[in-house]
This record gives C-alpha cells, structure tokens and sequence, in this order.
C-alpha cells in the first residue's frame, strides 16, 4: 500500500482518542509515574505523557500480556471440564505514543508465535489493536534502532505515524489498511499534508555497528570468551527481558481456586538460572555466561538463521533498565569487532 | 483434530495403571472423546505434554508403540510438582494431553538391517515405543539386540515385557544392573552399560543403534560404539531438555540454534556433533 | 582512590587474591562492577558518589564464588553484608581482603572480620531522609490505606526479581517462590501473587536485611521495595534489640529462642 500523508493538529488528535474511547476501543498511551512509563488505558490525550525517549515498558503486553488465560478447567464429579479462553472478548485496541522500533518488535513476536504453529491468543490480540506510532524528534545514548536497520521515522509496522511538525502539529503517515480504515472513521480530524519535510523533525540516531556483519560473528561466537567478560557483572534477574519488545520466553502455568482453575500463560527469562533445570538436578546452563549467551544469540544468531528476522529492535530498554549497567550496545559492537 | 487454540489438550482417561518399579508408573489412557481418538496418529519417538488440571504440564515421551492402536501409554517417575499430582491418580481418572510433537524415528530407513538398542534406567520408555513398532515389525529387520540397565534390579522397568522380549527366541536381551544393584536371584549382568556393552561385543556391520540413558551413560556408551565400527550417522538417540510450550515457543529447549521440541528430540550421533551440547 | 588502585595492585601482584571486586565507569555516566585479575587493569577502579551498589551482591555469584581468595571494594553496606552472611556460613573471613571505604570515600584498613565489627562500631547506619518520611507517613496509615497505597506500587511488577538478585542476602539458588511441590505462590504477576511475593520476600529479610536499598534502587519499576525491608529492620531492632550485620557469630534473631523471650508459645 503507498503511504498517504496528511496533518493532523494536536488538538484533533484528542478529538480522535474521545472518538476512539467512544466507539469503545481501548486506548493505550504512556503513562508517567515517578520516572516510570507505562502504556495504560488513557480516556483523554490529557493523561498521555510525551516525556519519554522510549517508554518503560514496551508495548509488547498489547499482544502478548504478562499473565495470559489460555484454558479455564474445572474439576467436577463427572469428571475435568475445561474450555480455551476465547478470543472473541479481546477488545478492540488502539496503541497510541509507540516509537517506530516498538512497532517492528511485533515482526519478531509474529514470527516466534507462528514457527509453524499458529498462536491464536497472540495472533487475535494482535489482530484487534492499530498502531498510531509517534517519529522520535530525540534519542539518548541507548538508542541504536539505526544499527538493526530501523530508525526514528521508520514506517514500518505501525498503522498510522506521527511526526510533530512545524507549531505542534503532526504528519501523519496513513501505513497500513488498518490505518486507511480509523483515518477514515475519524476523517473530520485529518487535514490536507502541510507538505513538511519530515526528516528535519527526526532524531538523529548514530550507526553503532553494522548488523550485517555482526549476525555472521554472532553464529560463530559460542565458545567466544566475551559471554564470560561481558557477564561477570550480570546478576541475572529478569528486567532486562520483561522491558524487551521483542522477547517472547514464556511459562506456562496452572492456577487453582478451589475446584475451579486456569492454565496461563506468563512471562519467564533465559536469564533466570532455574529457566532451563531439569527435574533430575541437571542444568544445561548452568552459569550466567551461558545465560547472557543465550539472551545475545537467540536475538542475533538463532532467530536470523530460524526466523529469518533479528530479535533486536534496538530501544535500548535492557540497557536503561538493567541495575547493573549491562550495555547491549556496547557488547554488541565488541562482538562486532572481536 | 485441529485445535485453534495450540494450547488446548485432549482429555484422557486412565484405563489402567501399572507399577513399574518403586516411583515409577504407566498409564494406559483412552481420548474421552473418541472422535479425537480417531483421528489421532503418532510415530515412535514423539512426545507430548501431560497435565494435571491444577498442576500443569510436564514433558515426556508416549511409551507406547503406534503399531499397537486404539490407546497411547505414558510412564513416568513421580519427581516434580506435576508426576507427582499424576502418580496420585488411578484408574478412571482424568489427565490432559498434547500432543504428538518433535520428529520421529526413521523406522522405514533401517529395514534390513539390524537394530541395537541400548536402554539406562528410566530412559526405556521412548525406546520400548521403538523397540515394540520394530517387533511388530520383526521380518523388516535382521538380528534385534535390546541392552537394558538399571542401578538395581528393583529399578528396572517393564518388568513382564523384559520377560516377553526374553523368550522371544530372535531377540537377545541383555540385561544389567550396576556393581551392588543384583539381588541373590539375579541372573542377568552386573556392570555398567557401557562395559557391559563392551563385553556382548555386537556386530557393528549393517546395524543401527539407538541409545538413550542419563548424559553419563551416554558419554560412555558412545566411545564403545566407536571402537565396534558404529559410524556416527548409524547411532541414534533422544534428547530432553525442560520444555512449557513442546512447539517452539516458549524459548527453553534449545541448544544453540537447535530446538529439540521441533528438530529432535531424535538425533543421530553425527547431528549431535554439530551442535552445542546445551543439553 | 590511588590509595585504593595500589592497594588492589599490590594484593594482585603478590597473588594474595585472584580477583578485585570493584568499581569502574560504565556507560552515560554510570558506574559499574569491574572485576580486575591482572595487576595492569587494576587502573580502571574508581570510587566516588555514584559507586553505591552493594558489592557483596558477586561474592554469592557462582562464578566469582569460584575465584577462591576475593579482595573487594566495601562500602559500610557491604561490609554489613559480609558479616551477615558470614553469620549465616556462607563466607569465610580467608577467602577475602577487604578494601574498605569509609563513608568520606576514603581507604579504611580492615585486616579481618573482627577489624571490620570495630570499625562498624562506630559507624551511623541511619538511612535516607525521604524513605524515613515516606515510612512514618505509611505507620500514620489505616489498614485500608497501606492496603490501597501497596496495590498502587505493587501492581505494575512483573516479577523480574531484580530486588532479589540484587540483595546480598538473597542467596538461595532456589528461592522460595520457585519451590512447587507445593506451589507456595503463583508465579505469574497478578495483583495477589504480587503481594503474596513482596512480603514473603520482606518476611525472609527481616533481622537479616541490613538496610542497602540495593532491592528498590535496582527495581527498573522504581517500586520502593526496601520501604518493606526498612520497615522489619526497625521492627526487629524495637523488638529484639538486634541490628542484623554487625557481627560475624550472630545467630539469626527470628530463629534463636531464649527462655527469658516474652512469648510463651515456645515454653
């Protein structure tokens, strides 16, 4: 589909959100608490922040959330009833404020959670929310979207992109059909194309290393001695996978009440040291240099070969949120030159 | 039957519990619905996810063969949250299943030749589902050899099969238990599989082998099957890692680019040797 | 920090330890562990304002724990660590060298366990004056309000356990909330399971915690999570009149009994 452009001003961009609530969809934006942003259910644009490089939180949990029913069961005297949640009640979502590297994150999820079998809980959900991205007009020291073949105006995988122009207003990028179809049911509120020149509103995001030749490194580095380096400092908890648009590890779960119970799906880290235990006492990795491994390979070396796609989108949130400055860039541009 | 939710499993019902050894039991388990039941088909060496409602899942291979129709077997050993919840259940009792995933035993490339099998503990069972399709089978195949060990001789499983394949005059079994392990009765080997291996000496010429066991019997039956001119593409084995998902997903599986849910749990030894030994 | 630089090269030099715990710089201004084990990269260690993480947190690490004699960088924190779980065997006095620092950045010498229970003697462990306002605010509280104002902070966890992997005292390689025969408590993040995680967490700390804040500043959510931990250390020291990590040989107060103790269950 060509991409038509048009403006949108600020204040109809609030016009559409109460629109949007109107008709019933969910709509979510970033949300501040303290240093923290969130992507929550807004009702008006007044509760959205704009004050974020990239949010806190990703907004992988639109498609994927961090606690997931997948069956209801109930244990009864004629025996186990259970029945698959349905995806009929996800609600129709809109995700407003994303950057344009979250919104190819989603190419990585699509493509683990349907390697042959089609995941209908992820593909359902995904298949009900719209992307209205919003260009990045500034990045900080993590960013390095430029580096995985992305970048601070990249229209791919949002429905709709934002850029803020000249007065406050924005471009908007109609992408995709599901795009052409909310600018269409909300067509008061786009204006004709002001015709501005959009890269002059875009960060200016530098190249750390070339991803075409770090993924051919990558898929011979597993006996390298950079996993031990890099990760003596690592203290192995999970923040740096729950933060990633683009990391999938998952858990799956029975939760009871009484006779009454669920089977969810949740979030899980290969960085955990007790992801991948057997039962007999055995652990296939058994240190934090094979989990660190294990974390920098999937993304640049298994999933190219496997998925054809590679799992970093290059946010920079595992860096932001890692506790103990644990820098994916800067380890990847080691691997890069090593 | 096409689930749309991949997640969602058959229901099972337990039609008979045999002990095996101590915290070791099979299930003989029917579809609930026999309409799923028709339409289900399996190879050997395949596996599944089995629940308990209220527990979860846990990973392990059908046991049973697909030759033999109109039910599937599971044994496990009673361990972690989910076997044990399983070993508590009994005849007419519920459990849930998914399945069957990962790949297969090439049964049709070996016909005509002859078939090793070299079983530790309570690795048996993906083996006795191998070795039972090949019985069933038996003009297919030239001499069958089945060498099974335990740590002792309480701990050896299928106990009224072992005496089946014994008097089943073109099969030679041999079996073991470790050094300590015999009782005063015990007329089979006492030594570890791998000398014991070493011992029966079987002739490598147009044979495959397949081997499963704990890592340790593994790393040493190996080196045996070399020096008996075993190539590295006619010994086979299956794998386990700790899996949620058993179809790809769920990221736990794998060792290096390879997922055994979806590339094993069946290897050869030369395939093996490609890849990193994250497991 | 030469006087630390040449200490750790001295201590390397003459092969007294395998490995320096310390700091160094990081990335856009932050600091980060460094682990020198050549007497040339002993240069990279630095100390100043922004080096507060609690390094005792690596001496329970696998790896690091593998490295036999260990000299590390120790702020008053971490020296309370050391003695704690050397309190609880998990450490022994010779497989360290302490290069402690004083609270004015300075190099303190601490030739052993005992050394360092003197030293600590005289020290203040009071602790920040926003987390003791936010605390006092919350004792001010109805049931229904700490109720309401935990739910608020505890809801957006995702249970990424950095608090845990962060603290020191945080051990075990298999944490209560992993153990599932019985599952104790769910381990997905939910509104109760996130709860039930946070206090049994706090519960575990309480007479050991020794007040860090290593769990909230590590916390990617900004939780104020060590508000809880806080919170059992002033319970324990009004109840108990024990400090937890002072001394090297002291028994864990939730778990030593005397027959002059006020309760009477235990009689």
């Amino acid at each position: 589909m060509d991409i038509e452009r048009k403006l949108i001003k600020r204040a109809s961009l609030g016009k559409l959100v109460e629109q949007l609530r109107a008709e019933g969809k969910v709509v979510l934006a970033p949300k501040k608490k303290k240093n923290v942003v969130f992507f929550e259910p807004i009702n008006t644009i007044d509760e959205m922040s704009t004050d974020y490089i990239a949010t806190t939180q990703s907004p992988k949990a639109a498609a994927f959330p961090k606690s997931d029913r997948i069956l209801k069961f109930e244990n009864g005297k004629e025996g186990i009833k259970f029945e698959g949640q349905p995806t009929s009640v996800y609600p129709e979502t809109v995700v407003l404020g994303l950057r344009p590297c979250d919104a190819t994150g989603f190419d990585s999820l699509t493509a683990i959670f349907n390697w042959d079998y089609k995941d209908q809980l992820y593909n359902d959900r995904l298949a009900k929310t719209t992307f209205i991205g919003i260009s990045c007009a500034s990045c900080d020291a993590y960013c390095f979207c430029t580096s995985v073949k992305g970048g601070p105006g990249n229209t791919h995988g949002t429905d709709i992109l934002l850029t803020a122009v000249d007065g406050g207003d924005f471009l908007a990028e109609i992408v995709s059909e599901k795009g052409k179809k909310l600018a269409v049911s909300g067509q008061q509120y786009f204006e004709a194309d002001s015709g501005a020149d959009k890269e002059k509103f875009l960060a200016n995001v530098p190249v750390k290393f070339d991803v075409d030749t770090l993924v051919p490194k990558a898929q011979n580095s597993f006996e390298s001695p950079v996993w031990l380096e890099q990760s003596l400092r690592c203290i192995g908890c999970g923040a740096c996978a729950y933060v990633c648009p683009t990391c999938a590890c998952f858990d799956m779960q029975d939760e009871t009440t009484g006779s009454k119970g669920q089977r969810v799906r949740c979030w899980d880290s290969c960085g955990f040291g007790l992801f991948t235990l057997h039962t007999s006492g055995h652990n296939p990795r058994e240190v934090q240099s094979a989990r660190w491994r294990q974390r920098v390979l999937h993304k640049f070396s298994y999933m190219p070969e496997r998925l054809n796609v590679v799992g970093c989108i290059g946010c920079g949130r595992c860096s932001r949120a890692c506790p103990v400055d644990m820098n994916l860039s800067e380890h990847l541009v080691n691997l890069a030159e090593a | 039957m096409y689930k749309e939710n991949i997640y969602l499993p058959y229901l099972m019902n337990i039609e008979r519990v045999t002990e095996e050894a101590p915290f070791v039991k099979t299930f003989r388990l029917k579809f609930a619905n026999e309409e799923e039941g028709k339409q289900f088909t399996y190879k050997t060496g395949q596996f599944g996810e089995w629940s308990v409602f209220g527990e979860g899942e846990s990973t392990f291979c059908i046991a049973s063969a697909p030759t033999r129709e109109g039910y599937i077997e599971c044994t496990f050993r009673q361990a972690g949250r989910v076997t044990s919840a399983l070993a508590s259940l009994g005849e007419g009792d519920q459990i849930g299943f998914r399945g069957p995933y990962g790949n297969v035993f090439p049964i049709e490339e070996w016909y005509g030749k002859s078939l090793l099998f070299i079983a530790g503990g309570i690795a048996l069972p993906p083996m006795r589902s191998v070795i039972w399709n090949c019985l069933d089978l038996r003009d297919k195949f030239k001499d069958i050899t089945i060498l099974y060990g335990a740590r002792a001789v309480k701990d050896l499983v299928y106990k009224q099969e072992l005496e089946a394949w014994k008097n089943m005059p073109d099969v030679n079994l041999h079996l073991t238990v470790d050094p300590g392990g015999e009782t005063p009765e015990w007329k089979g080997e006492v030594g570890f599989v791998p000398t014991i291996l070493d011992k029966v000496a079987p002739a490598s010429k147009d044979c495959i082998a397949i081997v499963c066991g704990p890592p340790i019997m593994i790393k040493f039956t190996f080196p045996v099957l070399e020096k008996l001119g075993f190539a590295d593409n006619m010994v086979y084995t299956t794998l386990e890692n700790r899996m949620k998902c058993g179809i790809g997903k769920c990221g736990r599986c794998n060792t290096g680019s390879v997922y055994i849910c979806k590339d094993g749990p069946v290897f050869t030894r030369e395939q093996l040797k490609g890849i990193p030994a994250e497991y | 920090m030469d006087d630390l630089r040449k200490k750790a090269k001295d201590l390397l030099e003459s092969q007294a330890v395998n490995v320096i715990i310390g700091y160094g710089e990081g990335t856009s201004g932050a600091v980060r562990a460094i682990f020198p084990r050549k007497a040339e990269e002993t240069d990279k260690l630095i100390y100043d304002d922004r080096c507060t993480q609690n390094l005792a947190v690596y001496l329970m690490k696998h790896e690091i724990k593998h490295m036999e004699k260990k000299g590390i960088v120790a702020t008053i924190p971490a020296m309370r660590s050391i003695l704690q779980v050397a309190s609880e065997y998990q450490l022994k006095e010779d497989e360290l060298v302490i290069l402690g620092i004083g609270p004015d950045g300075k190099l303190v010498d601490i030739p052993g366990f005992k050394a360092m229970e003197d030293y600590l003697a005289t020290q203040d462990f009071g602790i920040q004056e926003d987390d003791k306002a936010i605390l006092r605010k919350i004792d001010a509280m109805s049931m229904e309000e700490r109720w309401s104002f935990w739910k608020d902070e505890l809801s957006p966890c995702f249970k990424c356990y950095a608090c845990r992997a962060a603290c020191p005292m945080c051990y075990c390689t298999r944490c209560f909330v992993e153990v599932n025969t019985p599952q104790w408590i769910p381990i997905s993040a939910n509104e109760i399971g996130n709860f039930e995680w946070h206090l049994l967490r706090a519960m575990h700390l309480a007479g050991r915690c020794i007040n860090c804040g290593e769990c909230g500043r590590a916390c990617p959510l900004e939780i104020p999570i060590h508000l809880l931990t806080y919170k059992m250390t002033e319970d324990v020291q009004t109840d108990f009149g024990v400090t937890a990590g002072l001394k090297a040989d002291m028994p864990s107060v939730l778990s030593t009994y005397k027959l002059e103790d006020k309760e009477t269950f235990i009689r």
